[in-house]
Parts: structure tokens; C-alpha cells; sequence
């Protein structure tokens, strides 16, 4: 049977382009996801020696040169662990839990331009989608806090519920002042905008925003000093203390990925992504040759190193105190932030 | 009213949950239940007892000296201030006078623990509170005192360096070398610790205010030590009733004024500055003389002193005289390489190719049936009986004696006076109390200890009722209890 | 919030502990036994019917003001004294640095005494543990449980006729006798060489 009777050549071809679109994007997907689930494994190495050399010793040695490999002996040995379920536990809920939670922050890197061309889903809302799975994850750590029928984990559970939400009202408000001045919820558009601005990043007009957002990322994917629902003195792990073997694998996942997702955020929306503010540019013009993606990763890991040196420097805050932080001080702020922003907006 | 209303409808009930033993943040094995509503604490029932070893019970049946190093593992963090409370006790109930040298030797480790113990309280309540960088510069500094712990003694933990009348050795010159040094750079390092949480503004938020206690209170719940000194107490054992050489150091004790879990931290803190000094002032007024009390009727002398003719064991063979040997079975069952046999209330005899040599059923003989056959080894058993039946030389005869004498001088303890007393001394915990009663022997017809940590864990309901969950491990911290003292 | 540095004097000042034994006897002739002394340290023996009148008494007067309490604790005085036990409290006064101690005699038919919580918070501990370890009861505490050995325990351990070691062996549990056996066997190589 010949394939012309079915189809005309030109509905061949676009069923060829199409074909290769779509082949694209899964090589996309596979490059992202592979690079990311690599970047989790490095970069707890790199927290780790970071932490480590801030606190005078080595950090993991032993594993290859300079302990290298030991990122793939943790991941191994979680693996091969035994996948110990509490026998008082709800069990689909508790299989769900960290599915959900490392999905919602898995789904985000699709939405992240890498650099001008290589982005998975350019999507008109891209801001919002990442909101949206952000609220998602929450679920997760919010079921597998239920689920685990261990009181620790319920109340790790409820306080990273609490904590994720009201932070994610200071996170959306502090990012409301950049969609004013890019005038679109696209990502690829927000570095769009910088690049075309004045300041050649958004960090400088909006530093009240960009600090909100600093402090209110930290607390979103529950770090040090905001590291409440895990705070292993209090609650020995939180929300996670009855999972192990590959379901506490997960959420480590998923919270490695949060935070470089978190990292790529104030990247995109505040740094310039993967572009160079032009009067640095104009100073040395051959440092166009170098690949937007290289600013991009340098952006985000300077980033992600702030995170490791806050927890290696400052305690943790209470529970009660961390709340006040979130609705107090940063949610009044940010909305200061918004109405300057809409006033400067109008009268220029 | 309108929570009046809910509260018919709905039935609410505080959440209960358990702490511990097994806890990270409760510091070994103290188990806490918090009856919590929401986030705030309204009740807690300490539970301890989960490494109660009987130390007391077990004083009761060995000698002063057997049960120094019981003192070891009560505060296993600060093993030498413990040892000093026990000496100092036990050296007053003797009525014995330690030589000058040995009380400031004791004063240095005495201070030493101290710093070691703060260090390590400052790590561990530093880390609770999530300052972890903390808590790896503290064992930076604890490690290099238990290395100088090391120089002194071959011990790092359970030193069981000072004994009765005195302490184990002098100390080495390299070693107050050393001491100098540390107490050259140690300032610089407190400071270190300082620039990381002692303004800053969450360190003061979750210890300014918290577990606040007055000094009147304080007082009636049996608090002691830096615990104490925070609310405003100036109770410090070292100037109130002076030991070792306290009274001749210059040192300011440093009291607070709210109580609050901020105070105790700034005592502490202090502190270690003052117990820096004093080992400064004890090295530079350090006065030469033995270390050893010369009273060879309480304390263990040292080796040559005791026995002062010793001679080659392993040239020598026992053999038993059959005429004296009552079959008593008392060698038989001492022996530990189980060289001697023979049956009930007959004659024994050794088997001389297990024997050790030994001395132990030589030692243990009631009826002076054992002999010592003086290049005896090797021989057999026609040869050792002719031997034997030759007298003894004299040298012989008197190291035989000192054995015995030392023997029975540490399983049966020296005499010591009937009566009873309490004495107390400033460990880094607070107030270490030995409470001893002496019926005449050699052992203590009781021996009871008054542990810090104890007290202190009975005071935590009273510090966390009211707070939040988080306030519960700042409480912890700031008492500074280890769960080996408070359990004994 | 503001810690001072103090220097506090060392000689103690305060009352001889004879003297105070002297008031202890004014106040109440007919409670006090004997007056024991021992190394500069004084004993008062007491009888338990008005001990807590009397400690209220050494806490609240103005002039001795013991408001620390040392040390609570109780000896066991089996076939040595006629009355078996003794709780025996340790007071201290930290502003004015004089010792006492109080011993209130406790028969063994009626292990009995009142408890002294309302003076000193810190007491209930100690009470506890003294109740835990030789089965003296004080009437009053308000949560009177065994402290350091397991709620179902048998028997108070610190008492004289309480046995230092446990059962025989053999009752005991299976592996245990076993590796005990075992290292019988292994001992004699030990000693080689």
C-alpha cells in the first residue's frame, strides 16, 4: 500500500516536523532531567564541602579523589536500602507523598529558560505555573506528614504547611514589582526586559523585591534558619522521619531540585538570567562569546552558595517568630514594594 | 464567647508526644513526654533512669579506693572534676593533708574539665538551636584539652588522674608547655565562638526571655553552678567553701541578673575567660614537692615505696607443702589460669606447666601452706618438695610480705575513722556533693552522690511549661545535664 | 540580659554549726536526739514527727535562713541502730555560708516522714529517689513514683539486706550462659605466652 493515498506530501512533511519537534523536546526533557538529577548529586557534594571547609575540616574525602564519587556511594546505598513502611501508616497515601512532592518540583524545570533557545515549555505564564506546582508540593509534604501515623512527622507537617504557604504570599507579592516592569508572566520575556532595561537587571530596581524574595525562597524550600519542619533537634526529621531507603531519596531529590528551581527563579526574574547587563558588555565585548548558559549556572550557583552560607553561619528561628518574619515584615514590605513600583510605572 | 461556644462543640485534647530516649536533641538518654497544645508546652514529665548503674550500691562494697574510678562515669564530659569531688571527700573523711604541688596540679585539671565541659555545652546547645559551625570550632578547642589529658595520663575521657592524697604523676614540663600555650590562644578562640552568636539577632531571640527563673526560685528548686549564677545567685563552692588551691588564685565569679537562658549562656561564657586565667595563675605559682600525700596508711604510695624489694617472677616456681595444705579450695578457686587442683579438704597441687606465677593463690592462702621456691622454674614436683623444705632466704620472705600487705591494703581499704560528712565541690555542672558514712572499714557503709544534673533535670518542667516546642531544647542546653551523672 | 563579673570574699562568715544546733534545741527540746560532730560538721538527730516544723523553721528564721537544700537522702541502718533508717537532710545557707545537717529517724515497721516539697521545690526529686531506693514514704509529695529503677520494680536496691548481685546464672537468660561458657573454654589460651 503506498503511503500517498493516505497522505499528501505536504501533510507528510508537517507530520515530519512535527515528529522532530516533538523528538526534540524529549531530548530536551532528557538533557534537563539528567543534568538536573546530576546537579542534585554534586551539589550536595558541593554543600557539603562548602560546609565543611567554612567549618575547618575537609568534608567528604574518602570516596574517589577528593571524595568525589561519594555523591553516587549515598545515592547507591539509598537505593539498595531497606524500604521500611510503619505498620500503623496509611499505606497509598504514604506511597503518594513523596511522589507528589518531588514531582511538583521536577515539572518546574520546564518552564526555566536555560539560556535565549534551549527551554522545554515556553509558556505565557511561566511565573504563575511555578506557583501553582509550588502549591502542589506542598501537598506532599503535607500528606506524607499524615500519612506516616508518627506524631513528629504530623507536626513537621503542619508547620512546613503553614510555613510553605504564608511564604509563598511573600514570594508571589515580591514578584509581583518584576511582572510590572516586564509587563508579562513569560520567563523568557522577564530576561527579555532586563537585558532591554536601563539597570540591565531587575535586582537594582527592585532590591526590595529581591530581598523579599531572598529570604522568602529560603524559607519556601525550608532551609536554615527557616529549616522548622525539619528541625532535627526538635522533630528529629519532620515531616520525612518515617520514611527511608528510596522514598527519603525522593524528597531529598525534591528538595535539591527546589532549591536550584528557587536558585534559577532569582536568576531569571532578578539576575538577567542568562544575559549580561549591557554596560558590563560594553566595557568587554568579547565576553559576548562566552554562552548565556555558562551566566546562567554561575548565577544560580552563586545563589545556591548563599543558601550554604546562611546555614553555616546563623541558628534557627522558632516557629512562632518564623511565622511573624513571613506576615509581619515581609508581606507589608512587599506590597510597599508593589505600590511604589505601579506609581513609578505610571508617572514614567 | 465564641471560643466558649466551639469548645462545647468541639472536644479538643492536648497532643501528646514523646521525646526520647532515643532523641537527638535530649543529650544521651532523657525522655521527656510534652503534652502540647498547638505549639505551646503544657505539661512535661522527665523520665530518668534509663543508665542507672548503681553507683552507690556499688560503693558500698568496694574500697575508697576501687570506687574512684566509678567516678569516672558519672559525668563522663568532665571525668576530672568528678575525680577531684571524689578525692577532696574522701581525703577529708581520712583527715589527710594533700601536698602543696598536687592541690595546684589538681586546680589546673580541675579548670581544664571545666573549660572542656563548657566547650562542649556551648557545642551541643549551640547546635539545638541550629548554630552548627558552632559546634565543630568548640570540639576544635575540647580536643586539643583532651590531648593535653592525653600527655598527663594516657587518657582521654576517664582519666582517673587525681587519687586520694594527691595525683597519679607530676606533671611534665612539655606538658605545661603546652597548657601555655593553650591558654595563650584560648581568649581569641572564645571570641571566635562570640562573633558567631553572641549578637546575633536569632541567638537573642530564642534565649533572651526564655526559661527565665528567679534567683529566690532558683534557689528552692536545688539549682547549682552556672545554672544558678544566671539568675543572680552568687553561690560558687570554689570561694564559699575553698578546695585545692582556690583560695590562693585570684578569680571574679560571674553572676547575671534575669535568669533567662541568655544569662546562663553569658555565665558560661565568662566563665571559661576566669578558668583561663586561673590555670595562667596555677602554672606561674606552680611549687615544686612530691604529688603524693605521705601517708602511706590512707593513700597508695607508689610502687617502689610499697614494695621495696621486689624480685624476677618468672625465675621462681609455688609449690604447696602438703602438711600445712588444709583443702580448703580457696587457691583453687582464685587461680585464673586454673593451675591447681585436687579434691575437697585434701592436700592440693599446681600444676607447674599452667602456672603463671602469678602469686594470687600465694596471696590468698590462709594457713602459709604455699611457698615460694626461688629458681624453681622448670623443676618437678620431688625437686620442688626438697627445695621447699630448705628455708626461705630473707629477701624473699619480705617481698612475699609486702605482697600480701599491698593486697590486702586494696581489697580491704584502710582504716579509716567512724562518722560521717558531706562534702562538696564546684564541678562545671554545678554542685557535686559526696556524702559519705564510715562505719570503721575500708569501705563506705554509704556513699551517696549528690549529682547537678539531677536536680537540674528535675527543674524542667518548671523552665518549659508555657513555651513553645522549640523553647523545650533551648531548656535542655541551658541546664547542661549528662544523663550518666543524673542517673549514676 | 547583663552579666557582671563579682568578686565574692572567701572566708566564710555565718554561724557556728554548733550554735545553730543550739537554737535547733532551744526551739524544739523535745524533737532533738542527739548532736553528732565529725570534722568540723554537726548532725542533728531529730525525731520525724515535727521535722517539717522544724526545717520551716531553720528556712524562715531570719537570722539562720537555710535556703538551700544540699542533699536529701537516707541511710540505711539494718542491725546497727535500733531505728533502721535515717533521712538525712543536708541544709546550707548561701548568704550566710553555715552548714547543718538534719537526721530524722525513720523505724522500719512504719517507713514513714513528711514530705518537705512546700520548703524546697527541689526536694521532689530527691524524695522520689530516696522512695525509689529504700522504700520510705513521704506523706504529702505530690507525685510520689519511682524515679530511677523501672515503676514495676521489686524491692528498694540501696537497702542492706537487698543482695549486690543478681540471680544465679543458670535461671539467667540462655545466650548469655552460653558465651559465658564459651569464654571459660577461650580463657585458658588467654594466659599463654
Amino acid at each position: 500500500m503506498n503511503i500517498n493515498n493516505i497522505i499528501s506530501p505536504e501533510q507528510l512533511e508537517a507530520l515530519i516536523k512535527f515528529g522532530i519537534n516533538v523528538l526534540i523536546i524529549i531530548i530536551k526533557i532528557a538533557v534537563v532531567l539528567g543534568v538536573g538529577l546530576l546537579h542534585v548529586a554534586y551539589a550536595t557534594y558541593f554543600e557539603r564541602k562548602v560546609i565543611g571547609h567554612m567549618q575547618v575540616r575537609l568534608g567528604p574525602m574518602r570516596v574517589g579523589p577528593h571524595g568525589l564519587l561519594q555523591p553516587f556511594a549515598d545515592g547507591l546505598k539509598l537505593f539498595f536500602k531497606e524500604d521500611i513502611i510503619p505498620a500503623q501508616a496509611d499505606k497509598p497515601v504514604f506511597y503518594l507523598g513523596p511522589l507528589i512532592f518531588m514531582a511538583a518540583a521536577m515539572v518546574n524545570l520546564s518552564v526555566i529558560p536555560f539560556s535565549y533557545s534551549f527551554v522545554i515549555a515556553n509558556i505565557n505564564v511561566g511565573l504563575l505555573f511555578i506557583f501553582a506546582m509550588a502549591g502542589i508540593g506542598v501537598y506532599g509534604i503535607f500528606i506524607s506528614g499524615w500519612a506516616s501515623n508518627s506524631k513528629y512527622a504530623f507536626i513537621g507537617g503542619i508547620r512546613s504547611s503553614a510555613q510553605v504557604i504564608s511564604y509563598e504570599i511573600a514570594m508571589g507579592l515580591s514578584l509581583v514589582g518584576v511582572m510590572i516592569m516586564a509587563g508579562s508572566l513569560n520567563l523568557t520575556d522577564i530576561v527579555r526586559a532586563q537585558e532591554e532595561s536601563v539597570f540591565g537587571m531587575f535586582a537594582i530596581p527592585q532590591i526590595i523585591g529581591f530581598v523579599v524574595f531572598t529570604i522568602a525562597a529560603v524559607a519556601e524550600v525550608n532551609r536554615t534558619p527557616f529549616d522548622m519542619p525539619e528541625a532535627e533537634s526538635e522533630l528529629v526529621a519532620g515531616y520525612f522521619t518515617e520514611y527511608s531507603g528510596f522514598r527519603f531519596a525522593l524528597f531529598f531529590l525534591g528538595e535539591y531540585i527546589a532549591m536550584f528551581i528557587m536558585a534559577s527563579l532569582a536568576t531569571v526574574c532578578f539576575l538577567g538570567g542568562w544575559t549580561l547587563p549591557w554596560y558590563i558588555t560594553e566595557v568587554i565585548p568579547f565576553i559576548k562569546l562566552v554562552p548565556g548558559i555558562v551566566w546562567f549556572l554561575m548565577k544560580v550557583y552563586a545563589f545556591i552558595f548563599f543558601y550554604y552560607w546562611i546555614r553555616a553561619t546563623v541558628p534557627r528561628y522558632r516557629y512562632d517568630q518564623l511565622m511573624a518574619i513571613g506576615w509581619k515584615i515581609l508581606i507589608p514590605i512587599a506590597l510597599a514594594n508593589i505600590l511604589l513600583t505601579g506609581l513609578v510605572k505610571i508617572l514614567i | 464567647m465564641i471560643q466558649k461556644e466551639a469548645e462545647k462543640i468541639f472536644e479538643t485534647k492536648e497532643l501528646n508526644v514523646n521525646m526520647g530516649p532515643q532523641h537527638p536533641a535530649t543529650h544521651g538518654v532523657l525522655r521527656l513526654v510534652l503534652d502540647i497544645d498547638g505549639e505551646t508546652i503544657v505539661k512535661v514529665t522527665p523520665y530518668v533512669g534509663y543508665l542507672h548503674r548503681g553507683i552507690e550500691k556499688l560503693g558500698e562494697s568496694l574500697s575508697y579506693f576501687q570506687a574512684l574510678p566509678l567516678t569516672d562515669r558519672m559525668d563522663y564530659v568532665s571525668a576530672m572534676s568528678n575525680n577531684i569531688g571524689y578525692c577532696v571527700a574522701v581525703e577529708k573523711l581520712f583527715g589527710i593533708e594533700v601536698p602543696e604541688r598536687a592541690k595546684f596540679i589538681r586546680t589546673i585539671v580541675g579548670e581544664m574539665s571545666r573549660i572542656a565541659n563548657h566547650l562542649l555545652w556551648l557545642a551541643t546547645h549551640a547546635l539545638d538551636i541550629g548554630a552548627m559551625t558552632v559546634f565543630l570550632y568548640c570540639f576544635r578547642e575540647r580536643e586539643w584539652i583532651l590531648d593535653l589529658y592525653e600527655m598527663i595520663c594516657g587518657a582521654r575521657l576517664t582519666v582517673t588522674y587525681p587519687r586520694i592524697g594527691g595525683v597519679r604523676n607530676d606533671v611534665p614540663q612539655e606538658f605545661l608547655e603546652s597548657l601555655w600555650k593553650f591558654t595563650d590562644e584560648f581568649p581569641s578562640r572564645i571570641l571566635e565562638y562570640e562573633t558567631l552568636i553572641d549578637q546575633n539577632r536569632i541567638w537573642l531571640q530564642r534565649t533572651v526571655g526564655i526559661g527565665v527563673i528567679s534567683a529566690e526560685e532558683a534557689v528552692s528548686w536545688g539549682m547549682t553552678g552556672p545554672t544558678l549564677r544566671g539568675s543572680g545567685v552568687p553561690y560558687d563552692i570554689r570561694k564559699h567553701m575553698p578546695y585545692d588551691a582556690y583560695d590562693k588564685v585570684e578569680f571574679e565569679v560571674p553572676i547575671g541578673t534575669t535568669g533567662d537562658t541568655y544569662d546562663r549562656y553569658r555565665c558560661r561564657m565568662l566563665e571559661m575567660r576566669q578558668s583561663n586565667n586561673i590555670i595562667r595563675q596555677c602554672i606561674e605559682k606552680l611549687p615544686p614537692g612530691p604529688v603524693m600525700a605521705d601517708e602511706p596508711k590512707f593513700t597508695l604510695q607508689p610502687k617502689d615505696k610499697m614494695m621495696p624489694i621486689t624480685h624476677p617472677t618468672k625465675e621462681m616456681a609455688y609449690f604447696i607443702e602438703e602438711k600445712a595444705c588444709k583443702g580448703c579450695g580457696m587457691c583453687l578457686r582464685a587461680c585464673p589460669a586454673k593451675a591447681i587442683f585436687g579434691e575437697k579438704k585434701k592436700p592440693h597441687k599446681i600444676d607447674q606447666a599452667l602456672c603463671l606465677q602469678c602469686a594470687t593463690c600465694f596471696v590468698t592462702c590462709k594457713f602459709k601452706a604455699m611457698k615460694i621456691v626461688p629458681g624453681g622454674k622448670g623443676l618437678s614436683d620431688e625437686k620442688l618438695a626438697e627445695l621447699a623444705a630448705a628455708p626461705v632466704p630473707e629477701e624473699i620472705t619480705k617481698a612475699a610480705e609486702h605482697l600480701v600487705k599491698q593486697f590486702e591494703f586494696i581489697k580491704k581499704g584502710p582504716k579509716v575513722p567512724e562518722g560521717e560528712l558531706y562534702v562538696a565541690t564546684e564541678v562545671p555542672k554545678g554542685e557535686l556533693g559526696f556524702y559519705f558514712v564510715s562505719d570503721g572499714s575500708g569501705k563506705p557503709y554509704r556513699m551517696r552522690l549528690r549529682a547537678p544534673s539531677f536536680i537540674h533535670a528535675g527543674c524542667l518542667p518548671r523552665l518549659c511549661v508555657g513555651h513553645l516546642v522549640a523553647d523545650v531544647i533551648a531548656a535542655i542546653g541551658t541546664i547542661d545535664i549528662v544523663l550518666g551523672e543524673c542517673d549514676r | 540580659m547583663a552579666v557582671t563579673e563579682v568578686r565574692i570574699s572567701i572566708h566564710p562568715a555565718g554561724l557556728n554549726p554548733k550554735d545553730i544546733a543550739e537554737k535547733i534545741k532551744e526551739q524544739f527540746p523535745d524533737q532533738v536526739i542527739d548532736v553528732a560532730e565529725f570534722r568540723d560538721q554537726v548532725s542533728v538527730i531529730a525525731k520525724r514527727d515535727q521535722i517539717v516544723p522544724l526545717l520551716k523553721y531553720l528556712h524562715d528564721d531570719p537570722i539562720l535562713s537555710m535556703d538551700h537544700l544540699q542533699d536529701l537522702t537516707a541511710v540505711d541502718y539494718l542491725k546497727k541502730k535500733d531505728v533502721r533508717f535515717e533521712v538525712v537532710y543536708n541544709l546550707y545557707s548561701t548568704k550566710y555560708r553555715h552548714h547543718i545537717r538534719i537526721r530524722a529517724q525513720v523505724p522500719e515497721n512504719d517507713p514513714k516522714i513528711n514530705s518537705v516539697v512546700p520548703i524546697w521545690a527541689g526536694a521532689n526529686w530527691h524524695e522520689r529517689e530516696c522512695f525509689d531506693m529504700f522504700g520510705i514514704e513521704f506523706t504529702g509529695h505530690p507525685d510520689l513514683r519511682r524515679i530511677l529503677m523501672p515503676e514495676d520494680w521489686e524491692g528498694y536496691p540501696l537497702r542492706k539486706d537487698y543482695p549486690l548481685q543478681g540471680p544465679a546464672l543458670e535461671n539467667d537468660w540462655p545466650g548469655f550462659t552460653e558465651v559465658l561458657k564459651r569464654s571459660k573454654e577461650l580463657r585458658e589460651f588467654e594466659w599463654e605466652g
